[in-house]
């Protein structure tokens, strides 16, 4: 029988019943500017302190080091062009990053490079993992940033971040981390792990899109990066979106206090999922298969192209996505899957699935039984799966 | 991605998929770096194509060019079918996005170089009746 299954929780999440409870009534009476004197504002700004200490007590970080922002995309930007146009008075004109970070970081960079700044690209091996020591090694002179994923969006890779801070902290080297794929699904203190600045947003951990919020450590010089009235502590200008920022806070209330069962149902539903695919002929495993996010699937199928799966899966209700080119717009593959080493013609075959907390053990199963005959199917009328099946007989 | 109702029907309902055993003109185009592979297979009598079948690797908009394309063709005279362009195409199944446009080129190259074939088959120099079939790089540049 059809279902409806979202598989596609890396991309974003369902709004929460508790959530959207909680941020409704800041879109009905609760409409007060926070920057007003009048009680329907007071009370939005009370809402505003509350979820500041909420993300705060999710990082382990003190609520004056959170600053609220449109998304994650632009607390990367903020993070790292704040930082290095700051850093520049320094001297300090280079910055260290991964090549697999996502495009709001990479594009960022690109960005700094034609302002003059100096970018390091760490490779990452198949597994989609860097070394602190590859860190180590390309730390400059004047080197006044290293900003690393957390984890990975496509392929789930759990970055070495706490080994990353500590030597970054040593070195006396800020360090930014794009968290947007971690918080929620793994424990994080910005203390513990010696993480100065950290992006994330409110999406992908069953807020609503359009929140997001940057850490920024105590003592940390940085820019301003949107100017204008003193909201943020003077730090990021624009009347707040108090309904969104009360949303995050609520959200990652939640997400903090369960974390543990989340990470074992998601941790499940994965582990089903990927030991049940990989029994099908010509597949593999892309991203770290230990230090991998709770939900994350990401597995190639050699002789068809990840579209064409995604456009039958969607005909039988299931939402996933795909690192192919078609998928993206353009007429290269996912960066990501070409960093850790696969051949175009298999990254074009990849099937991202994330699961989420809503997704249950059945959703697996219906997505176990309806992609085998998609895969079948799709092999079928390939000419490149005719190939590989030739080349097998011989 | 937005399609067109015939692309989905098309792409879901593939016309003429698979191989032609008695095929005399086999053609193949694309390459599986760009992500998609086209092969078509032509039963070509007295002129007239009236047998066709076609196997794709690619998105959902190269499954569903390949597929009016064998629509188009057959029955169709070699001459008749050399003038398939791939607007001919895009039109046939109400308009593709702009990105997807290279997969249109791709089944008119498809069908040309399955004809190029079935002439070399015969002896003839395909070239001074079909043309030079543009290679990925070109049909990319559209």
């Amino acid at each position: 029988m059809k279902r409806f299954v979202y598989a596609d929780n890396a991309a974003t999440t369902p709004v929460s019943e508790q959530v959207l409870e909680a941020l409704l009534p800041y879109y009905k009476s609760g409409y007060g500017n926070p920057s007003s004197v009048y009680s329907i504002a007071r009370e939005a700004k009370t809402a505003i302190d509350d979820a500041r200490k909420k993300v705060a007590a999710a990082l382990n970080a003190d609520p004056t080091e959170i600053y609220f922002t449109s998304c994650g995309s632009e607390a990367d930007n903020w993070a790292l062009k704040g930082t290095m146009r700051q850093l520049a008075k320094k001297g300090k004109r280079h910055l260290i990053t991964t090549n697999i970070e996502h495009h709001a970081i990479l594009h960022t960079c690109a960005a700094l490079e034609k302002e003059g700044f100096e970018v390091t690209y760490l490779p990452v091996d198949h597994n989609g993992q860097i070394t602190p020591q590859q860190v180590a090694d390309a730390i400059r002179e004047d080197t006044g940033l290293v900003s690393i994923m957390y984890a990975n969006n496509e392929i789930g890779t759990i970055l070495p971040i706490p080994e990353i801070g500590a030597l970054c902290r040593e070195r006396g080297v800020c360090f930014h981390t794009d968290a947007v794929q971690a918080v929620g699904n793994l424990a994080i203190d910005v203390k513990a792990q010696n993480i100065d600045m950290l992006s994330l947003s409110g999406h992908k951990l069953n807020a609503p899109k359009g929140i997001g919020a940057l850490y920024i450590r105590k003592g940390i010089a940085i820019q301003n990066f949107l100017d204008g009235g003193g909201q943020e502590r003077g730090r990021r200008a624009g009347t707040e979106n108090v309904a969104g920022i009360v949303a995050l806070g609520t959200a990652i209330e939640e997400v903090s206090l369960h974390l543990e069962e989340r990470i074992a149902h998601e941790s499940a539903l994965r582990d089903h999922c990927i030991l049940e695919l990989l029994k099908i002929p010509r597949t593999r495993l892309n991203g770290d298969p230990v230090r991998r996010l709770p939900g994350n699937v990401n597995i190639s199928f050699e002789g068809i192209e990840g579209e064409s799966m995604l456009m039958l899966l969607d005909m039988n209700g299931i939402c996933a996505s795909s690192g192919s080119a078609c998928t993206s717009g353009s007429l290269d593959p996912s960066h990501v899957l070409l960093a850790i080493g696969l051949p175009h013609e298999v990254a074009h075959g990849s099937l991202r699935l994330s699961w989420g907390v809503q997704n249950t053990m059945e959703d697996v199963d219906y997505v176990l039984e309806v992609l085998p005959p998609i895969i079948e199917r799709l092999r079928s009328m390939s000419p490149l799966w005719e190939k590989i099946a030739a080349s097998e007989k011989q | 991605m937005v399609y067109s109702e015939k692309v989905l029907d098309h792409f879901s309902n593939p016309r003429n998929v698979g191989e032609l055993s008695d095929a005399n003109g086999i053609g193949e185009v694309g390459n599986p770096q760009c992500g998609d592979i086209m092969k078509m297979y032509l039963k070509i009598e007295d002129g007239v194509i009236r047998d066709v079948r076609f196997k794709t690797f690619g998105c959902g908009a190269a499954i569903a060019t390949s597929s009016i394309a064998t629509e188009l063709v057959k029955g169709a005279t070699v001459e008749e079918a050399l003038k398939l362009t791939n607007q001919a195409v895009v039109e046939a199944l109400d308009g593709l996005p702009p990105v997807k446009i290279h997969c249109s080129v791709l089944a008119e190259q498809a069908i040309k170089s399955a004809i190029s074939d079935y002439y070399s088959r015969q002896g003839i120099d395909p070239v001074p009746i079909v043309g030079e079939i543009g290679d990925c790089d070109a049909c990319h540049a559209h």
